[in-house]
């Protein structure tokens, strides 16, 4: 309580403004973050696409022309592609991996909080150190195709990361390798929440496990897949490092991916215009995928 | 100053929900007030309004001749006693007691006269070094009540106390607090919807329902006289039997218009007496049976449907020309479904209200 | 009908060996080996020296075991022109994390905290927009953060990465530290208000302390998010300036010379140890923090 509240006397009102004058204070951070940097900042990149803002931000209007030179840049075309395939892919592998592997531990196993720990210390990691370490596993001299080799199998060949047609294969094995683990906890935490007397009924019920996971159990869990989605999305679009640390968009452009477009577009080649437009373009992705789900959200909060 | 709270006009709505509406109260010093009704009344609001935890949309509010409409809770003078104790876990239960008066700058040797008191009154000594969690719920609610105490207020504000305690606990912490008026003779103002609770405890009892007050008087005339149809359901257990019929008020004669018809001479009516259409209440402990019926100036007979055995006595579901009845029988009597027995009672115990307005006639 | 004694119909279950434990077991640990492969790997492959690993197979252990490789990616690594190993990233790492760790949870359990106990009248809208902010690309606000931190003159220093870490902590933990509080007994708030404590008195005498567990789990998302960060790092900080996992990268990518795959990876797990030590000590917490923030969210 505001020492201005403590002095008036108790009979009148106090003024609007200075009521809860401590919470306002301390509400500060949130509003300047909140307004000043996410408002603020996106509504101020948008704005300076539609410029020709080059090495400094400049209000020089040039409509959509950012835009028209993203969509006729082949490297641009090339990281949505590869944002898309790598997007879909992963989105269901982890989403179908991380059920399958809470699943398995929802089975009252032994040794569950060692099987989860396995499961999940990936994701303590970072994308660069998963990056390094896939790119030792995967290098065609020494990792995977070499032991293979090794075993007599000469013709043998996986070497994604110098192979633009399987760079992605590459970048999939290490990105569900960290970020599985994470999906996996939510499930289990959703599959947790499931009155054990579903359970029980289904058993005198006969219906075999698989069945009811599949009728029962997956429509119970639609709120914790939906949140998973989200996440699984939100995280896609922000694939920056993975590839950096990895194949550095490599071999030649095959795995360039759209932040990373925008990173370099911004700092290395300088051309303000075109970064802004591209990660406009980032925006709008993530919003097309956003909008939906809050309106389901809304809707299911108003029934 | 005679009285110790006044409330005056007060209104409270959140947005376009009005939660209390032109509501006036006056709480004499020494005073035990219930606030009686079912959750959603309002009941807990108007205590978190006086207490200053809610701020009020309109009205005033005056404690001990102050107006404190808009003062802090800890500077209106008062204490506060919660439904879930509301005891702070990480500290001692003496840290608890003393957090306010800490908080208030009040002298060490003050603070220890006041805690040694309260302690004594409550009998918590032992527990002083104790935290919240060590201790039963009985021991956590005594503590919470010693919080108050400590204040040295005059006005004691409990929000359902005993709600979270086993009936055997509420019974007994129940005696304490009447006892624990007597001797400091304090206001109180007390929350719950539990009418023994109101009944034991009450000087008088407001109770209340869609944010206003209902009726506002003495435990015995609210059982008696109940102003309405709502509080004469809600007041009695088990509930009062309703019957819809026909009043005729020159002859007193009340009708249901389905076989079963009597008369209400010796009913006090609130003004003359009126013909036209009426609830009529009957309380189940009203209604006699077997040879006790034979002394009711108003005697019918009644088919039993249903039997509750409940020890002492007997709940006995019955049909009286067609007409629900529930009464109480002694527990000892012997009584099977479909027996008839005649029962009786007397139109002074009665209640009559109006069908449309649902006032006491 | 015959059977006069009556035996259980069914057979007898709980056999360890049945076929579906079997296969049970037997998915969850073909699922280990994919998980725990790349931590033996970059081990093995760290105590090796380069000989060994020329000739041999990346899965095979050390021979002979040398700590040549970790002191090497410790203290003589080279990126670009310095020669003096990741210490130099790890001590920019450690003087990021501390001021960013204590800065994010306090502004964030602050902030939490007006939101669950002291709600004013839009205070709910500044929260979904602060809630909106965790869904926006990183990319979108890189350069408007720049030139905020230009403007302040905070560009390149560690401060300036101090304070885009706290921005990009507070959706995620402020909706962690609203959500605890909220479930807070209320009617403690309402006995602290009627024995005099205000704002502050209530924060840290009665909210803090029974909060110790979400201070917890908040640390430990902040810790290894910021330890793990590679983005802001590289955009925020000037190269003397530079956090662990950006020096790392280039050490490994870098085009020069011989690559060294023992001191690689020994330098990878180097950079992978704090989290891991986290993630390892701190165990269920972990869970709790990403499952709640998470399913919460």
């Amino acid at each position: 309580m505001s020492s201005a509240r403590r002095v008036r006397d108790g009979a009148r009102p106090p003024i609007r403004l200075l009521r809860n004058l401590s919470s306002k204070i301390a509400a500060i951070p949130m509003v300047l973050v909140g307004l000043g940097v996410f408002v603020g900042g996106t509504l101020w990149t948008v704005l300076h696409s539609f410029t020709d803002s080059r090495l400094l931000p400049r209000l020089n209007w040039v409509g959509l022309d950012q835009y028209e030179r993203l969509w006729s840049t082949r490297r641009w075309l090339v990281s949505i592609e590869n944002l898309a395939v790598y997007g879909i892919v992963s989105l269901v592998l982890t989403m179908c991996l991380g059920f399958f592997l809470a699943a398995l531990l929802d089975r009252k196993i032994r040794y569950e909080d060692t099987f989860r720990t396995i499961f999940l210390y990936p994701f303590a990691l970072s994308f660069i150190v998963t990056g390094l370490v896939w790119q030792w596993i995967l290098n065609p001299e020494f990792g995977i195709q070499a032991i293979i080799r090794g075993l007599g199998f000469q013709n043998f060949n996986f070497d994604p990361l110098y192979n633009p047609d399987l760079v992605i294969i590459g970048l999939l094995i290490a990105g569900l390798w960290q970020g599985t683990g994470l999906i996996m906890v939510i499930m289990l935490a959703g599959l947790r929440g499931i009155d054990e007397d579903i359970w029980k009924a289904t058993r005198v019920d006969g219906i075999p496990i698989w069945k009811t996971y599949i009728i029962v159990i997956i429509p119970m869990m639609k709120p914790v897949f939906v949140t998973a989605l989200v996440l699984v999305t939100s995280g896609i679009v922000k694939l920056y490092d993975l590839v950096v640390a990895m194949t550095a968009g490599g071999p030649g452009i095959a795995s360039e991916v759209p932040a990373k477009y925008v990173y370099d577009t911004l700092f290395t080649r300088q051309n303000l215009g075109q970064g802004f437009a591209a990660s406009t373009m980032m925006l709008v992705t993530v919003a097309i995928i956003l909008i939906p789900w809050a309106y389901m959200q809304f809707r299911e909060k108003r029934q | 100053m005679t009285n110790s709270i006044e409330i005056k006009d007060l209104k409270l709505s959140f947005g376009a929900v009005t939660v209390l509406e032109d509501l006036n109260l006056e709480v004499g010093q020494g005073e035990f007030l219930v606030l009686l009704g079912s959750s959603g009344c309002g009941k807990s609001t108007l205590l978190n309004c006086i207490a200053g935890l809610l701020d009020v949309t309109d009205g005033e509010i005056h404690i001990q001749g102050q107006n404190v409409t808009w003062e802090e809770p800890s500077r209106r003078g008062i204490g506060m006693v919660f439904q879930s104790y509301a005891l702070y876990p990480q500290m001692t239960v003496e840290g608890n007691l003393t957090f306010g008066l800490k908080n208030a700058r009040v002298p060490k040797d003050e603070i220890a006269k006041r805690i040694a008191r309260a302690a004594e009154v409550l009998q918590i000594e032992p527990l002083l070094k104790r935290k919240p969690g060590a201790l039963s719920g009985g021991q956590r609610q005594r503590v919470a009540i010693g919080r108050a105490l400590v204040r040295d207020v005059d006005v004691f504000l409990f929000d359902e106390p005993l709600s979270n305690l086993d009936a055997k606990l509420r019974a007994d912490l129940r005696v304490e607090i009447k006892r624990l008026h007597q001797t400091l003779k304090n206001t109180m103002i007390y929350v719950t919807h539990d009418q023994v609770e109101a009944m034991t405890l009450a000087d008088r009892i407001a109770i209340m329902r869609g944010g206003q007050i209902m009726q506002l008087a003495h435990p015995s005339e609210i059982y008696n006289r109940p102003v309405n149809k709502y509080v004469a359901g809600f007041i009695g257990s088990p509930a009062m039997n309703f019957m819809e019929g026909q009043l005729d008020g020159g002859a007193q004669r009340f009708d249901t218009g389905r076989g079963l018809e009597f008369s209400v001479q010796g009913y006090e009516f609130v003004g003359p007496p009126t013909t036209g259409p009426v609830w009529l209440g009957l309380r189940p402990e009203h209604v006699q049976s077997g040879k006790w019926a034979e002394d009711q100036p108003v005697q019918m007979e009644a088919l039993v449907d249903m039997v509750e055995p409940m020890g002492s006595d007997t709940q006995v579901w019955a049909k009286v020309n067609g007409q629900e009845l529930r009464f109480r029988m002694d527990g000892q009597e012997a009584v099977d479904i479909g027996d008839r027995i005649p029962i009786g009672f007397d139109p002074a115990r009665l209640s009559l209200f109006d069908k449309s307005t649902e006032n006491r006639l | 009908m015959t059977a006069a004694v009556t035996t259980p119909r069914g057979a007898r279950p709980k056999n360890p060996f049945a076929p579906r434990n079997i296969m049970l077991y037997g998915a969850l640990i073909i699922f280990s080996i994919y998980y725990l492969l790349p931590l033996y790997v970059m081990l093995v492959t760290s105590l090796k020296d380069m000989a060994e690993i020329r000739v041999g197979n990346i899965f095979s252990p050390p021979v002979e075991i040398t700590f040549q490789p970790w002191v090497k990616a410790w203290s003589e690594a080279c990126t670009g022109i310095n020669c003096d190993g990741l210490s130099r990233g790890f001590g920019n790492s450690v003087r990021i994390l501390i001021p960013s760790l204590i800065l994010s949870v306090s502004v964030a359990a602050l902030t939490g905290y007006v939101l669950a106990c002291w709600r004013f009248r839009g205070s709910e809208v500044f929260f979904g927009i602060l809630l909106l902010g965790a869904f926006i690309p990183y990319q979108v606000l890189l350069y408007p953060l720049v030139i905020i931190l230009r403007e302040m003159g905070l560009f390149g220093s560690l401060w300036g990465l101090v304070l885009v870490h706290t921005v990009f902590a507070m959706p995620i933990n402020v909706l962690l530290f609203r959500n605890y509080f909220v479930a807070l007994p209320e009617e403690l708030f309402k006995a602290a208000r009627v024995d005099g404590a205000g704002f502050w008195g209530i924060f840290f005498r009665i909210v803090i302390p029974m909060s110790l567990p979400i201070f917890v789990v908040s640390g430990i998302i902040q810790v290894t998010g910021i330890w793990n960060d590679f983005l802001f790092g590289v955009v925020y900080t000037r190269p003397e300036n530079y956090p662990m996992t950006v020096q790392l990268n280039n050490i490994v990518n870098s085009v020069q010379g011989v690559k060294e795959y023992n001191v690689n990876m020994a330098a990878t797990m180097l950079t992978g140890l704090v989290p891991l030590a986290v993630y390892f000590f701190s165990g269920r917490l972990f869970v709790r923090g990403i499952a709640a923030g998470a399913v919460k969210g």
